[in-house]
């Protein structure tokens, strides 16, 4: 009892210190936005970073959608990587987000993909009576990867049959879910979910041909408040880097100068 | 409000609806053993059927989707008899919400019975009431407060039902997308006109709904019903 009741009185001194101690801490230090499709890659490059420049990274994954709303309403940030083009080009419009840093940090890949190793062998099972029963897409709504899914079925003329066949998970790490599970027979996932230094972790997939839908360019802006954030730029700049870039690739997105 | 907005509205409805009345059937057995049971094994079982006030709706929802899927042991036997499985189904998140709301409604009407004491129902066996009647004729009317919040709860809970819909509905218009998970979407795709309305509606039903609990229930305290 008596430990505690010391223990208490000394609390408002640990209080003060750990502000203290942050307080100096954070002059170097970058928080980060990040889209949830992109969060383990960003995890690797804040890794790197931190280890070449020293300063801190703090990450918060998200939906693109739902971290743009939190932007616009005055979220902490330093740095926005969106899962989109969209969402960072609305926040420069707004003058939320600077012009000159826009970059695309990735390009994301879709796969057919069946958590079954004999299911999928090819486009053939996208065709009309196919073996699979229900499709799995992200919200073509707010996810750029169910977007571009429903896109894929257009061009190849059978958007119509897999209408109502499709369920949709709110985001790719959702859908991912349903079908390794075995809830959705097949889905179109991210190269990024199922591949790992260039081979199928497990299950089966056809790797769709970019040629099928608009790119999935992943954009990344510098917010107006982090102008004079020195770490903010310095985590820019390193995105930027040919470091970056090969992290990047070693989780199944494409870059841009490729 | 689009056209598609009061398809989800009416599916909204359509699930609260169903899911108290099957709340009702399966909590109402359950509120008045542990009301009136001396047995060993009560805290055991008011914690089980308190653990989905506790649990994030993700996790429940994740949960159920592994448990219901086809390869889960309920997915199997729900397959088994020919039902399909049930995640993507109006069934599948009739039952996920049902298990989430449970708690709103055994524990209200637990409370009621435990108010009503032993004494109307010991004057009512000496009057040789069976307990069938006992139940029917004397608990159920002086537990009627119990029965209003334990509905409008069950009721509303289950409006505003979200993660677990979330988890294993898969967002199929007219099946399982409901009003949650439309706000969700409009705000998602950046159309906050459409969410507000929606989101707007839903806080003005949720003040009327509690309100009405407030004042039936004040009544009924100065009534001495309770």
């Amino acid at each position: 009892m008596k430990t505690v009741t010391t223990l208490l009185r000394r609390l408002p001194f640990a209080v003060i210190l750990t502000l203290v101690v942050t307080a100096t801490a954070q002059s170097g230090e970058v928080r980060v936005a990040v889209a949830s499709n992109f969060y383990r890659p960003m995890q690797a490059l804040a890794n790197d970073f931190e280890q070449r420049s020293g300063h801190q990274v703090s990450l918060s994954a998200g939906s693109t959608g739902k971290l743009y709303a939190q932007i616009i309403n005055g979220a902490p940030f330093d740095v926005f990587v969106a899962a989109d083009q969209a969402r960072p080009q609305a926040l420069i419009e707004q003058d939320l987000a600077t012009a000159d840093s826009l970059m695309t940090v990735a390009i994301g890949q879709l796969a057919l993909w069946s958590a079954d190793a004999k299911l999928i062998t090819g486009q053939q099972q996208l065709q009309p009576n196919s073996t699979i029963k229900r499709l799995a897409i992200a919200n073509p709504k707010s996810a750029p990867y169910g977007a571009a899914a429903i896109a894929v079925m257009e061009q190849l003329g059978v958007a119509q049959y897999w209408l109502p066949r499709l369920v949709q998970g709110q985001n790719i790490s959702h859908t991912y879910q349903y079908v390794s599970s075995g809830n959705a027979t097949a889905g179109f996932v991210a190269v990024s979910q199922v591949y790992q230094q260039g081979r199928l972790i497990a299950g089966s997939a056809w790797l769709v041909p970019s040629s099928l839908h608009p790119a999935l360019k992943q954009d990344a802006v510098l917010l107006q408040s982090a102008t004079t954030n020195q770490a903010a730029q310095a985590l820019i700049e390193y995105l930027r880097s040919n470091a970056a870039k090969t992290i990047i690739q070693s989780f199944g997105y494409r870059t841009q100068s490729q | 409000m689009s056209g598609v907005d009061l398809t989800v509205v009416w599916l909204t409805l359509k699930l609260a609806s169903v899911v108290t009345l099957l709340l009702l059937v399966i909590a109402t057995p359950v509120a008045w053993w542990l009301s009136q049971t001396q047995s060993k094994l009560k805290p055991a079982v008011s914690a089980i059927f308190a653990i989905p006030l506790v649990l994030p709706p993700t996790v429940l929802g994740f949960y159920l989707l592994l448990l219901l899927g086809p390869n889960g042991p309920a997915g199997q036997l729900s397959a088994g008899l020919g039902l399909g499985t049930l995640p993507f189904s109006f069934a599948g998140i009739a039952i996920a919400c049902a298990v989430h709301s449970l708690p709103f409604v055994v524990q209200p009407l637990q409370n009621a019975f435990e108010a009503i004491g032993k004494r109307p129902l010991e004057v009512a066996a000496t009057l040789r009431a069976s307990p069938w009647d006992t139940f029917w004729h004397v608990v159920v009317p002086m537990a009627r407060p119990g029965f209003f919040t334990a509905i409008v709860m069950g009721f509303c809970h289950s409006i505003g039902e979200f993660g677990v819909v979330l988890m294993i509905g898969g967002n199929i218009p007219g099946e399982t997308r409901v009003l949650s998970v439309e706000i969700y979407n409009h705000v998602e795709a950046m159309e906050y006109s459409q969410a507000h309305w929606l989101a707007g509606g839903m806080v003005a039903f949720s003040f009327v709904a509690l309100l009405a609990i407030y004042i039936i229930n004040h009544r009924a305290n100065r009534r001495g019903t309770l």
